[in-house]
């Protein structure tokens, strides 16, 4: 389990678009680097991150080692009814992690 | 002339650490990535907007927003690549029926001053792209 920071509005109008923000904790070795030994150090990254709304897909991601460590993601989400926005990553051990918002659309 | 000599040497001492970082991609390898992910449609230098600064201080942590102007619906996918890092391919994305906007905002690691292209596919086989060439004074890949 990571730590997730989950910037989402509360209460939201209808149909309106707002901003979700997301910060994962997580180093995003990239595999390119090398320790004091010199030896590799092996990836570690999230591959992929898939955002919904009840159900509907928001947005798919497919990470690469270039997004920076502790990865800051912000996308634009229009809701028409209240409900809870799931977001779900997994990294290359296939750890698979959720984290939910609920958001009330008046 | 000692002030030359400490010159060179001290040149040569620099290059040495950046020795392990020479791994990198190649424009030739993304114009192929983008061809493969284009297929046969025109690539045409409008729509999309690729929000990246010019002159990069830190290229391990680089403010990085990617927009299309057309309606969520209308866009397939979108990807990022950069020609100057090790691998080349950065982000690939592809929006749901409840997005509000063809846009993402994330921070990226740039290898080196290079050129960063974005690429959108909209629904109608249209394929669109956006590059900002920019200037990384500190490169991702020298701290260890």
């Amino acid at each position: 389990m990571v730590r997730v920071l989950i910037n989402v509005p509360k209460q939201v109008k209808r149909g309106e678009p707002f901003d979700v923000k997301l910060l994962i904790s997580h180093p995003m070795e990239s595999g390119q680097r090398r320790d004091a030994m010199g030896q590799a150090i092996p990836r570690d990254i999230i591959n992929r991150f898939v955002c919904s709304f009840n159900g509907e897909e928001v947005l798919r991601a497919e990470l690469f080692p270039a997004i920076a460590a502790n990865p800051f993601l912000s996308f634009v989400v229009a809701v028409q009814e209240s409900g809870t926005l799931t977001m779900t990553f997994t990294d290359d051990h296939d750890t698979l992690q959720t984290e939910t918002a609920s958001i009330i659309a008046a | 002339m000692m002030r030359r000599r400490f010159l060179v040497l001290g040149g040569a001492g620099l290059i040495v650490p950046l020795a392990p970082c020479v791994a990198r991609a190649t424009p030739a390898q993304v114009a192929a990535l983008i061809a493969e992910l284009v297929g046969d449609a025109p690539l045409q230098d409008a729509r999309v907007k690729l929000d990246l600064p010019v002159m990069v201080e830190n290229g391990n942590s680089v403010g990085m927003t990617v927009s299309v102007a057309a309606s969520v619906g209308a866009v397939r996918s979108i990807d990022v690549f950069a020609e100057g890092n090790p691998l080349p391919h950065v982000l690939s994305l592809r929006f749901g029926p409840c997005a509000g906007a063809p846009r993402f905002a994330t921070r990226i690691r740039l290898a080196t001053s290079q050129t960063v292209i974005a690429v959108a596919k909209l629904a109608d086989g249209s394929c669109w792209r956006d590059s900002v060439d920019l200037l990384v004074t500190l490169a991702a890949c020298i701290d260890n």
